[in-house]
């Protein structure tokens, strides 16, 4: 009705409510602006206008040449591709799992759910400062256990070929409870009928798992995916208690190896090509996840 | 008319007081590298200090690492809410000054009295903090490495606690007594630790020291990393491991090492004189502290935190930025901050104070560090110190962890460094 009477008036109704929606969102589209896109188009353009000197030149691609050259980069780049390909499906299978668990009807599952959930509330810092005594080798929780059964134990953060696993286990106990609850959510909204039906039907309990609860919660697995492959490229904070990288880079990773550069080598210009890097490698993650495995993803 | 002068006074007045309250207002950053509670103790000088200068204010911040608190001291000049002095590391100096970041104290000291003050540190302690003929820092929580030992691990060993090893043969013959076994074979008490990690190249400082050979030059653009000298230090460091099995393989972590000794999982450590008061205050064992072994020599790199003045700020501002920095270095507060920590008392002014005199007396341990420093030579510290050091650090570790040769691993370091100085030279 109101629509109607308004559509002879003075001025044009769609206009005005076009403004409306954009100076609703000119407050976020600001802070968007200022803290995102003009800091990404100032680093790509400082990976091309300058050098580890500091100064600016004119346009130069040395800092990419360096990438080529740099033996660390490349392990860096090596550390971030294993760190991501077990980190993500692993602790994503376990927040199903452990969401499957505590969605079943047992008793005390309220604090069977909290102690999933805890790693998740404590600060990466504090978490990582408890576990540099559970790795030490001679004090370590992780040796002791070890010692019971006989084992001599592992230098766990000192040798070069079990550093990073060892932080790849952290991060998956830290993740998995975070990620679990998204799935507890999504379990609690598919509708009981659905396997009531099932169930008339004679259907066993591995088949309603696989045909009604997994694809129910693939919105759920995507937006987990998303954000867990984005925290295998954006948690750092352990490295700079356990490792530092170390032994000799066998634990270093990409934004570490950023900061590194930005901040101990005050290299801004190296560390702008590697930012640039990582950004790429992001977004041809970005384009594949919502590219390719959204068009399978069910949405009621 | 009376009342317009009753006014004007009145105006005047509160000007004058206004006046009177007028603060110098100083920012200060400074690390902790060691555990412990030490930023109680800096808050507790900052006071004494302000209660004796009511015209000056001081936010002490508390940064965190040696890295962290450049970073923060760094982005704070840049953020234009500057600092105007901080403490820092002592080998920044180069990278502070590239950066046209500090100016030298020569430049802010004003009367003779001044001049005395900037000449009464131990030489040694100097070493990192001039460059060029000037005085860019001034020495606050220094260190040396020391040796700590568990004196009643000696003893069972059969070894005269007193005697702890002076050489690198002894450290490996009696490192050899202190390492025990279980009955399967595993290593429940070792020899020695160095750490590994954290600050390697400065662990690593020392071997070369006392193999004979410095790991740069003054003007910081030269390093010997592949010096036949420095390769056998890190020969001998790894053979500790490996060959002697007196220390555990791989790296050795900095962070736990403490723990480790006090826990008596090691008998002997090697470590910053910076945790003497927290050794001394928990370990359950008697213990003792001495001078690192020698090879060719004696031999420590001093380690630790200097005081820099920033560019940015006004004259009044480095006035009485002077004036905190010659408290907090003044003998009786260097005594009292020795005490409280472990770090040396910077001048031989502040162990004639009769707090330390007295302090050392009852707990000789406390003296090890100062009387090393005469063995002392400077921190690695070269332009780009930061990647510099890196590459140092990845050597060692890479040789300590058994991926490379120390041949290898030292000759690449070099290359790379050459690289990187090149343009300094």
């Amino acid at each position: 009705m109101t629509s109607a009477a308004l559509k002879p008036g003075l001025f044009r109704p769609n206009l005005v409510r076009q403004a409306q929606a954009w100076l609703l969102l000119l407050p976020a589209l600001i802070f968007l602006l200022a803290f995102t896109h003009l800091p990404t188009v100032s680093t790509v353009w400082n990976s091309f206008f300058s050098t580890s000197a500091g100064t600016p030149v004119d346009f130069s691609t040395e800092n990419y040449q360096f990438l080529l050259e740099d033996e660390v980069f490349c392990q860096v780049l090596d550390n971030s591709f294993w760190y991501a390909v077990v980190t993500v499906p692993a602790s994503m299978a376990l927040a199903l799992a452990m969401a499957l668990w505590v969605n079943s009807k047992l008793s005390g599952k309220a604090a069977l759910r909290l102690a999933y959930f805890t790693p998740t509330i404590l600060p990466m810092i504090s978490v990582a400062n408890i576990w540099l005594f559970f790795y030490s080798p001679e004090i370590g929780l992780f040796n002791q256990i070890l010692e019971w059964f006989g084992s001599d134990g592992y230098n766990w953060l000192g040798d070069p070929d079990l550093s990073l696993p060892s932080l790849m286990v952290m991060t998956i106990w830290k993740e998995a409870g975070f990620f679990m609850i998204f799935y507890l959510a999504a379990l609690q909204a598919i509708s009981p009928e659905l396997y009531q039906a099932a169930e008339i039907e004679g259907a066993s309990r591995f088949r309603m798992l696989r045909r009604i609860t997994l694809p129910l919660l693939m919105p759920t697995t995507l937006f987990v995916l998303v954000n867990a492959i984005l925290n295998a490229f954006k948690l750092v904070d352990h490295l700079f208690i356990l490792t530092k990288g170390g032994p000799n880079n066998a634990s270093n990773l990409l934004l570490y190896y950023i900061y590194e550069n930005a901040f101990s080598f005050f290299d801004t210009a190296y560390a702008a090509a590697l930012t640039v890097v990582l950004l790429m490698i992001l977004v041809v993650l970005a384009l594949l996840q919502f590219g390719v495995l959204e068009r399978r993803v069910h949405y009621r | 008319m009376l009342r317009k002068k009753s006014l004007l006074a009145g105006v005047l007045a509160a000007g004058l007081s206004a006046f009177a309250q007028a603060k110098t207002d100083l920012t200060m950053y400074y690390p902790v590298a060691v555990g412990g509670p030490l930023t109680k103790v800096v808050d507790g000088m900052i006071e004494a200090f302000e209660k004796q200068n009511p015209d000056i204010d001081v936010t002490a911040i508390y940064a965190g690492n040696y890295n962290d608190a450049r970073v923060k001291a760094l982005a704070a000049l840049k953020s234009g809410k500057p600092a105007q002095l901080s403490v820092m590391f002592s080998i920044d100096v180069h990278e502070l000054m590239d950066l046209d970041a500090i100016v030298p104290f020569d430049e802010v000291v004003s009367s003779d009295q001044d001049r005395q003050w900037l000449n009464s540190f131990y030489p040694a302690l100097m070493e990192n903090g001039k460059v060029a003929g000037k005085t860019w820092g001034v020495p606050f929580q220094r260190s040396t490495i020391v040796m700590y030992y568990n004196k009643d691990m000696f003893r069972t060993a059969g070894l005269d606690p007193e005697q702890p090893p002076e050489s690198w043969d002894e450290l490996v013959s009696m490192g050899k007594k202190l390492t025990k076994k279980s009955g399967s074979g595993k290593v429940e008490q070792w020899g020695a630790m160095i750490p590994s990690t954290g600050y390697p190249y400065w662990m690593f400082g020392a071997l070369t020291k006392q193999n004979g050979q410095v790991l740069m030059n003054q003007a910081g653009n030269q390093t010997y990393f592949n010096d036949p000298a420095v390769v056998d230090a890190l020969k001998y460091w790894q053979s500790l491991g490996n060959d002697h099995q007196i220390m555990p393989k791989g790296t050795i972590e900095w962070g736990t090492l403490r723990q480790n000794f006090l826990d008596q999982k090691t008998a002997i450590m090697w470590h910053s004189t910076g945790n003497l008061t927290a050794v001394k205050k928990n370990a359950a064992f008697d213990f003792g502290v001495a001078k690192l072994p020698a090879q060719k020599e004696l031999g420590s790199p001093t380690g630790g935190g200097n005081f820099y003045l920033f560019k940015k700020s006004s004259p009044e501002e480095r006035k009485a930025a002077l004036k905190l920095v010659k408290f907090m270095t003044s003998p009786e507060q260097a005594a009292n901050w020795s005490i409280a920590t472990g770090y040396m008392g910077v001048s031989q002014d502040a162990y004639n104070t009769s707090e330390l005199s007295a302090y050392v007396q009852q707990f000789p341990p406390a003296a090890v560090a100062r009387d090393q420093l005469q063995h002392a030579t400077a921190e690695l510290s070269t332009h780009q110190a930061g990647r510099v050091r890196k590459l140092l650090d990845d050597a060692i570790q890479a040789t300590l962890s058994g991926q490379k040769s120390a041949e290898d691993a030292l000759n690449s370091a070099q290359k790379q460094a050459d690289r990187i100085l090149k343009r300094y030279r």
